[in-house]
């Protein structure tokens, strides 16, 4: 049922728990969808007018009826116990030690994705909305001690396989939604409230970022690139970028 | 068209048309000025720096409003008592009173606005100035619509004294039912913009 | 005098006015959605024949931009809910209906009635009159979320909610009335439990269209604040637009809209949908004569549905950062929610066992109401569960959602209606029964092409409202492909509606062939006679009562003389 869904391929850790729910979920509805039509159909060929004229004051006898919506209740209660809320406690409450993950900032902005690494000391430098520019979406303070060897990219993120990943994620100016279909991550990005988001990709590859909330007349145009990588080869982009920062 | 229950009770329900829709007005209205101070809760929990309240706004023009806003719901209540003890005269005293009440709390709150611009305080200036405006102008505007209504009882209205007292009679309650509310209203706003 | 009708105080004529009025807007909210078809099948072409007409400033040479495209797609949601189906199924089938079937002379407050109508009229002025102002209409989602909102360019979204709090005023009078008409004018004998389902529907839905709206009508005043006078309740502090940091005093919170917004919005999806249940419940007892299955229960659930609507609403707001204790909250009223909804579904598809089921065009509508409905809202049960709901978050897949629900769902059902009260409200006239079938069949198919792709589509994760459809995305492109057909059954649904357009005319001005109950109905208004000697002795659908020598009793027939034993 998988494939039959035409999930985009998963590449995060807790992506087989969404899926496994989602698969659930359609299959109970497919069953009851199923279920009904076959009744429906049924009662609608044996009760038409011409095979049957009189029609019956009490109808269908039996509470076979309140059994069957019993059923739905205990099979939604059962996805709501045993699979949604410890799925989503997993996403929201169990984050991961910053120490152990890796760490980013994405910064949403009218139309582009804004990404700030810590770099090498693992501290995010001061940014500021004075210092805001063409040259400087994020409003980094390069004065700041913390900020000297901060890495920031456009619309390009990079990350590890196999590490967990924290994403501290605002907005500059509108809504926006931060989707990375094939992590099974959506979070909306909201101006003036802290949205962190963790996940760990399983496999690499390079996929898109999509904005999932309506931000304005380029919304539709508001994609960027996600790549996760081997650790060597992460580490040899951040290097590189590194180098760039270091000879202006 | 004659529709039943305008004026005598139906006697399963208890209630005549115009009583359970007043009623049903101002639970919706429960829910708007609810909705309003909801976000006053929201946007004052959020917020780093929320002035001292008392110290923005004046107080005792607040006071005096409220001192004038609970004597028109009294001279409100004595209007109705007289209309339905068929005094037209003392009537329209009372209803008068309620009225001169009511302009007299625009004109405060209109000197409380024109206090607040001079001192260049907009709503604009920070989000409890927002909140203080906004939510003291929804509730002018119920003071305002509750003095048309009286005004239109007071004077055109009241020719129904003569021709369907109870039906007048009626009216006037319902018209006080609405302008208690009003009043409550201020007795909420009151504290929360001013003292809290 | 024509004119003379607008200023009519009748029920029976208000209702004919939201009526006509509801299906002229239903008919602009699909023609834009027509254009968006286009363009979601061929961005960035010219739209043939009309794209000339559009406007320089929307459409340079017939090719949509996005910032009209974004009009389109915000002002097409706002009529189709606020100026289409909501008036179509509360102002006119309630209004009409209501007080026939309870048996009263007229709605309570018969003058504030009018008032109702022309407020709803007002406020639709204004949403189409901002087309023309300049900078075009809305373009900030139905939802108008802020900042967006707020800081949209030019007058449009100010037009909006100007034109959103005279359709709330319009409801708010139009709720009262109903609830004091149902509670103070039901006839002698019209108990509580004889009321047909229908006025128990518009009776729940009258006191959501009460309770919740005012929550808009708030966020509506405070928007209205911020973009007038400059105020920052959903405006949080460091906002940069442009990259210039925006000059507000700053400290709102872009969130409290959307909470005020779904406080309303989710009743109102139950606003939508128990009007339909309610004619769907009248069209199917009528068709299959007998009696509707689990009446109480169903009643009972109409209550419950009503009351947990307003307990649901952040299951709109899975992904704005929640806790998992609040989440769970909402996951579990949202699972709640479901099960009232699947009694009322299936005691109607219920109903149908047993019966002697008449196959008519309006019992057409309303079967196909029964499997569109259940899609529709089986599809809610992965949107409304937060960890499914990850990935379908703001995808076709809600779109898809929610069309089911609404448009072979409500839509559906208030065709059911049409067909089904016509007679009754033309004084005996007919709606052409193959004109009817073909609109119907034409309109099942297409409805079913164009919303069921939605889901794969959301499944591939293709996000809603892009001005291309998703062409830049890679993972769309495997099911782009599926907006040709898509678009096509759109125009083809367009085409079909012709047939209901021109079916509703000539009717109109065809013969009276029918007598005052050509449906052999039980409620009161198809019964003749003056309202003030009416009485109710029996339940709403009395039909195949067994020992009866007609297979149905109006439930104001006396019991008949009965032979033997005297007492």
């Amino acid at each position: 049922m998988m494939e039959w869904l035409g999930l985009p391929p998963a590449a995060s850790a807790h992506a087989a728990g969404v899926d496994q729910t989602m698969v659930l979920v359609h299959a109970l509805m497919a069953v009851l969808f199923v279920g009904w039509t076959i009744f429906f159909t049924y009662v609608l060929i044996r009760f038409r007018r011409t095979a049957h004229r009189d029609a019956s004051y009490h109808g269908l006898r039996g509470r076979w009826s309140t059994v069957i919506e019993g059923a739905v209740l205990v099979a939604e209660v059962a996805l709501l116990v045993f699979f949604s809320v410890p799925l989503w406690s997993a996403r929201v409450d169990a984050f991961p030690p910053e120490a152990q993950s890796t760490v980013v900032r994405v910064v949403a902005e009218q139309f582009a994705w804004n990404v700030h690494y810590p770099g090498a000391d693992g501290r995010f430098g001061r940014t500021s909305l004075e210092l805001l520019g063409p040259s400087n979406p994020l409003g980094l303070d390069r004065t700041d001690p913390a900020g000297r060897d901060d890495i920031t990219t456009i619309n390009q993120l990079n990350l590890p396989v196999n590490r967990p990943v924290i994403v501290h994620l605002s907005s500059k100016d509108m809504v926006h939604s931060f989707a990375l279909p094939q992590m099974r991550v959506k979070q909306d990005a909201i101006p003036g409230i802290a949205q962190p988001v963790w996940f760990t990709p399983t496999a690499t590859g390079r996929w898109e970022i999509a904005c999932s909330q309506l931000c304005g007349l380029g919304h539709y145009r508001m994609r960027g690139f996600y790549t996760i990588q081997s650790p060597t080869e992460y580490e040899a982009w951040l290097a590189s970028e590194a180098a760039l920062i270091a000879t202006p | 068209m004659h529709i039943p229950y305008t004026t005598d009770v139906r006697p399963d329900t208890g209630l005549t048309n115009p009583k359970l829709g007043i009623w049903l007005f101002l639970a919706s209205e429960v829910m708007l000025f609810g909705s309003l101070f909801s976000a006053y809760a929201l946007l004052r929990s959020g917020s780093t720096s929320w002035p001292d309240q008392s110290a923005v706004l004046s107080v005792p023009f607040a006071t005096l409003n409220t001192v004038i806003l609970i004597s028109s719901s009294i001279t409100m209540v004595l209007a109705w008592v007289a209309a339905k003890a068929g005094e037209l005269r003392r009537f329209r005293l009372f209803m008068g009173l309620t009225l001169v009440l009511g302009a007299a709390f625009m004109v405060v709150k209109a000197i409380e606005y024109n206090d607040k611009f001079s001192h260049g305080l907009l709503p604009s200036t920070d989000n409890f100035l927002g909140l203080y405006f906004t939510m003291t102008g929804v509730h002018a505007i119920h003071v305002l619509v509750g003095m048309v209504v009286n005004a239109y009882l007071l004077w055109p209205g009241s020719a129904m004294f003569r021709s369907d007292s109870v039906r007048f009679t009626n009216r006037v309650e319902i018209a006080g039912i609405y302008w208690h509310f009003v009043d409550v209203v201020w007795i909420f706003l009151f504290p929360v913009l001013y003292l809290l | 005098m024509f004119l003379k009708h607008f200023y009519s105080t009748d029920h029976k004529i208000i209702g004919l006015l939201y009526g006509f009025t509801s299906l002229f807007f239903l008919l602009v909210g699909f023609s834009l959605v027509v254009l968006i078809r286009w363009q979601l099948a061929y961005p960035g072409e010219p739209v043939p024949y009309v794209g000339g007409l559009l406007g320089a400033a929307n459409a340079p040479g017939g090719v949509i931009l996005p910032e009209f495209y974004n009009q389109l797609g915000a002002m097409h949601g706002t009529i189709m809910v606020f100026l289409g189906v909501v008036p179509l199924a509360v102002g006119a089938f309630g209004n009409y209906l209501i007080p026939l079937q309870i048996g009263a002379p007229d709605m309570a407050f018969p003058r504030l009635n009018l008032a109702s109508y022309w407020f709803y009229f007002v406020g639709g002025a204004i949403m189409l009159g901002s087309f023309l102002v300049p900078g075009g209409a809305a373009n900030n989602g139905w939802t108008s979320y802020p900042p967006l909102s707020d800081l949209a360019p030019g007058n449009g979204q100010t037009w909006w909610l100007a034109g959103m709090l005279c359709l709330i005023f319009s409801s708010l009078l139009g709720a009262l009335n109903f609830i004091t008409t149902i509670v103070q004018l039901r006839a002698p004998g019209m108990t509580w439990f004889r009321l047909p389902f229908f006025v128990w529907a518009q009776f729940v839905t009258a006191f959501l269209l009460l309770l919740a709206f005012p929550a808009l009508q708030a966020a509506a005043l405070l928007q209205g604040m911020d973009r007038l006078a400059g105020t920052s309740f959903f405006l949080p502090s460091g906002l940069a637009v442009s990259g210039q940091p925006l000059d507000v005093a700053g400290g709102g919170n872009a969130l409290l809209w959307q909470h005020l917004f779904w406080f309303l919005g989710h009743p109102e999806v139950y606003v939508l949908i128990l009007p339909g249940m309610g004619i769907v419940a009248e069209v199917i007892t009528n068709n299959t004569r007998k009696p509707l299955w689990g009446y109480r229960l169903m009643v009972y659930s109409l209550f419950v549905l009503g009351f947990l609507s307003f307990v649901v609403w952040a299951h709109h707001m899975f992904l704005t950062g929640m806790g998992t204790v609040i989440s769970a909250f909402f996951q579990a009223t949202t699972m709640i929610i479901s099960i009232p909804s699947v009694v009322i579904l299936s005691s109607l598809i219920l109903s149908l066992y047993g019966g002697s089921i008449r196959f008519t065009t309006p019992m057409l509508f309303a079967l196909a109401f029964l499997p569109m409905f259940g899609i529709g809202g089986l599809t809610g049960l992965p949107l409304g569960l937060a960890t499914t709901d990850i990935p379908l978050h703001d995808t076709n897949y809600v779109v898809g959602h929610f069309h089911y629900l609404v448009a072979p769902g409500t839509i559906f059902a208030l065709f059911a209606g049409i067909y089904h009260w016509f007679p009754r409200m033309t004084g005996g006239r007919m709606m052409n029964d193959t004109l009817g079938r073909i609109h119907f069949v034409g309109s099942l198919i297409c409805m079913n092409v164009i919303f069921l792709p939605m889901f794969v589509q959301g499944l591939a994760g293709v996000n809603r409202r892009l001005w291309d459809g998703g062409a830049v995305y890679a993972h769309a492109q495997e099911v782009l492909s599926l907006n040709i057909p898509m678009s096509m059954a759109a125009f083809g649904l367009a085409f079909f509606q012709l047939f209901f357009i021109v079916n509703l005319f000539l009717s109109l001005r065809g013969p009276r062939t029918v007598t005052d109950n050509p449906w052999g109905a039980t409620t009161l208004e198809w019964q003749t006679g003056p309202v003030a000697a009416l009485r109710v002795y029996r339940d709403p659908y009395e039909y195949s009562v067994p020992g009866e020598p007609t297979d149905f009793l109006p439930q104001n027939v006396g019991p008949a003389p009965r032979s033997g034993p005297a007492e």
